[in-house]
């Protein structure tokens, strides 16, 4: 166990500095010089070569890239270029938005996947169980965009029951907060869902098929009884793989979801960087994506054996 | 085990993150609050140090103020300044001040700012606007309320420049950390911010003026132009500053909750031509692309028809506009005799464009109009503002270009022969230069000497003039028409 751990920690700390790498070289070599971009369309050559050496991108390439993780392994990102702000606080206001975001899509997919999959599995060979199997075929199509952009429409521009957009901190105002999060939160949830209930549903069809469930129901109890005392555990383990590498494509539709919504978030503070050339936010904003991504993966593997007692051992 | 501290640390980073994101930006149901969508958000609240619109748009005269503004009419106007005099020799400007104005730091503002805040422009700004104010000899106080600025030379472009960001009013107590606490004399001050949200502006409760008529304003920033359309039709917000997609406006035309309000901007649409570079270095291969495009059909298709076709780098709002979207009629024969004439009959040209909404549509008629007379254009998008700025405006590597130039009176760019124009002309030049130093009249002469001469060269195609277009519930009043200063003005802004 615990040299497994050891293990993993030394990959996820090999691919954060693989990462760290990778981004930084390509800003390095995407065209557009952050100084010129910075001062806009009148600035002098003097003055755009006198920014350069204040934001210290006039240095060798190594030297940069040195500068820069020694700070960030002392917990400094650096100041923007752009805002002139330490980034690493920005980092975290904006993490949190992104947070709540996929915790509450990952919570509506949830709450969607396990009824349905779980019906749709145990009334496999009803109608009603395949009906709801193909629907979440038809949701799976769905991009989470446009899941946002059609509920915008509804909920907001013409019901106008729920805001169109816009972030709330839930300690300012708790009801406004969890006003602005629904819409967005059901347009990453109600995809998300559609896919998990996939999951959810061959998973537990295969539990069915075991030979102590078949013991079970001989017992007399009913399907949907012998599968919540037996069997949902089972069940859980390929759901909750799946779920830590769903959780990396939550993230890619929180950066979309953010835009459609306007959400201070992490994605949206990504898009902003790329395009006004704050290297040093983007570096920021990637490693802490990465490391993010390789944390679940970590989590998912440590719940693995939690879940299945089969996996201790080695 | 392990798992339960993980989901610990999660549920941790959710509180905390809840807790650090600053405060209050609802938009309040109360009729004191008025909540404004705009597309671009000021990266900080510091305009003397960091480039762009986004920043003086939402401070300058709101919590900013200058000696003087611009009006609605984009007539200069006292503001700070109750009134002033300028010498025979046209070197000199006496400023009468107003003797109860106050920072929002409680700091009376007096000559000395004057001083304080002209002098600042030359050793601590670091945009590139700040140039105008080198002409700046110095600046004398002759008493609190009177400061008198001499020039090293006569200049118009200076007092005009003063209705600017550059003529903003600082106090020397108050510049301590101007990207994160700006310190004005305005109607408003900054009262908090959200990064990619909004910023709240709130009554100063100690301005020297008339009182605004709303307490609070939200300035909401909303790139995307669905995203603020639905803000406003679903009540998030009250106003949308600028429409940036024209083909929604008929949707609130048509709706009596909001009126529409229309108006000029100072953002030409230029086609670019590499003045520098063959073959457009030679003036009848200009002149053929000018006859060969026209500018009503482009218009129509890349903006809805909306906007005007003005044929120079003069807005109507400057007093030197005449019109001069005749000097090139729609003629494809004519383009065609020209480019024989010109011993380019079918060349190839690569139009560099930003990947911006209107440059891209206005390309496709551009490169479909330049077809029809032998001439074969390259559509290449770039990357805004990082891959244009480099390629384009910095290298000048282009034949074609079409941007938005949104400054007000841009037009002097073409006396730099070293701008990305690539237009040298001595007449032009000398023009701008007697111009600047000239009376009033002698000024609107002169420059309507420059923008015919322009014309004449075909030193550009001006495809036509960005609209001002404000949407706004109907009950709020009181909207500047024409976006002529650098200021989203909330002073006059009223509930019906």
């Amino acid at each position: 166990m615990t040299v497994k751990i050891v293990r993993r920690v030394a990959i996820l700390v090999a691919s954060v500095l693989v990462a760290s790498i990778v981004v930084f070289l390509f800003m390095a070599v995407l065209p557009g010089d952050p100084a010129q971009v910075a001062l806009g369309v009148n600035a002098t050559p003097e003055l755009v070569a006198k920014t350069r050496a204040e934001f210290g991108i006039d240095r060798p390439l190594v030297t940069q890239y040195f500068d820069w993780m020694g700070g960030v392994l002392q917990g400094d990102f650096g100041r923007s270029y752009v805002t002139r702000e330490e980034i690493g606080p920005a980092l975290t206001d904006r993490l949190g938005v992104t947070l709540w975001l996929v915790g509450a899509g990952m919570l509506v997919a949830l709450l969607i996947a396990i009824p349905a999959g779980t019906f749709a599995a145990v009334r496999h060979r009803k109608a009603d169980g395949t009906a709801l199997s193909g629907l979440s075929q038809i949701g799976v199509a769905i991009p989470a965009f446009l899941a946002g952009i059609i509920l915008v429409q509804i909920f907001a521009v013409q019901l106008r029951w729920l805001p169109s957009g816009g972030w709330t901190p839930p300690v300012q105002d708790p009801g406004e907060f969890l006003r602005g999060l629904v819409l967005p939160a059901l347009s990453l949830g109600l995809v998300q869902g559609a896919v998990l209930t996939r999951y959810v549903r061959s998973a537990v069809l295969d539990t069915l098929g075991q030979d102590y469930l078949r013991t079970a129901r001989s017992k007399g109890l009913r399907p949907f009884q012998a599968l919540f005392r037996h069997g949902l555990r089972n069940a859980a383990v390929p759901v909750v793989t799946v779920l830590g590498l769903q959780l990396s494509t939550l993230l890619i539709g929180a950066v979309v979801v953010e835009r459609v919504f306007v959400l201070p978030g992490l994605g949206s503070m990504l898009l902003d960087s790329v395009a006004s050339r704050d290297l040093l936010s983007v570096q920021g904003i990637v490693l802490v994506l990465v490391v993010g991504v390789l944390l679940v993966n970590f989590v998912v593997d440590v719940l693995y054996t939690v879940l299945d007692p089969r996996l201790r051992g080695s | 085990m392990k798992a339960r501290i993980h989901a610990a640390v999660w549920a941790l980073l959710l509180v905390a993150s809840g807790c650090s994101a600053g405060s209050s930006a609802t938009v309040a149901k109360d009729p004191g609050t008025l909540a404004i969508g705009y597309t671009a958000e000021p990266a900080n609240f510091d305009f003397t140090r960091t480039d762009g619109a986004a920043i003086p748009q939402a401070l300058l005269y709101n919590v900013y103020e200058g000696l003087v503004k611009l009006d609605a009419n984009a007539k200069i106007v006292p503001l700070l300044a109750e009134s002033w005099t300028i010498s025979e020799d046209r070197k000199t400007y006496d400023f009468k001040l107003r003797k109860n104005a106050k920072f929002s730091n409680g700091a009376p503002f007096t000559a000395e700012d004057v001083k304080f805040s002209l002098m600042r422009v030359k050793t601590d700004w670091t945009v590139s606007i700040k140039s105008t104010m080198d002409v700046v000899d110095r600046v004398d106080v002759v008493a609190p309320d009177h400061a008198r600025v001499v020039l090293t030379k006569p200049s118009n472009g200076w007092l005009f420049s003063l209705t600017s960001r550059l003529g903003a009013m600082f106090s020397p107590t108050g510049v301590a950390d101007l990207a994160n606490k700006p310190v004005g004399t305005g109607p408003y001050t900054v009262s908090s911010r959200r990064r990619g949200d909004s910023i709240v502006l709130k009554e100063n409760p100690a301005y020297w003026g008339r009182k605004p008529a709303y307490s609070t304003v939200v300035l909401k920033y909303i790139k995307d132009p669905t995203a603020l359309n639905n803000a406003l039709l679903s009540n998030g917000i009250d106003v949308i500053s600028a429409i940036t997609v024209p083909d929604s406006i008929p949707q609130f035309q048509s709706d009596d909750r909001f009126t529409v309000v229309e108006g000029t901007t100072n953002s030409e649409v230029t086609l670019a031509f590499n003045n520098a570079r063959p073959p457009l270095n030679d003036v009848r291969v200009r002149k053929a692309l000018s006859y060969a495009i026209d500018r009503k059909a482009l218009l129509d298709t890349a903006w809805a028809g909306r906007g005007t076709l003005i044929g120079s780098m003069v807005p109507p709002t400057d007093p030197w506009y005449e019109d001069l979207s005749n000097a090139y009629p729609f003629d494809p024969a004519k383009a065609k005799a020209l480019l024989a004439e010109a011993g380019q009959p079918h060349p190839t040209l690569r139009l560099r464009i930003p990947n911006l909404p209107y440059a891209v549509s206005a390309a496709q008629v551009v490169s479909s109009q330049l077809a029809d007379v032998g001439v074969t254009v390259t559509i290449e998008p770039l990357d805004f503002p990082a891959v244009w700025l480099k390629q384009v405006f910095t290298d000048r590597d282009y034949d074609l270009s079409i941007i938005q130039h949104v400054e007000a009176r841009d037009i002097v760019t073409f006396g730099r022969p070293k701008y990305y124009w690539g237009y040298d002309g001595k007449p032009v030049q000398q023009n701008l230069a007697k111009a600047d130093s000239g009376t009033p009249q002698e000024q609107i002469d002169a420059m309507r000497q420059v923008a015919r001469r322009l014309s004449e060269d075909a030193a550009a195609d001006w495809l036509f003039l960005f609209p001002n277009v404000i949407v706004a519930k109907s009950k709020v009043t009181g909207f500047v028409r024409n976006q002529v200063s650098e200021s989203f003005d909330l002073t006059g802004l009223a509930p019906r």
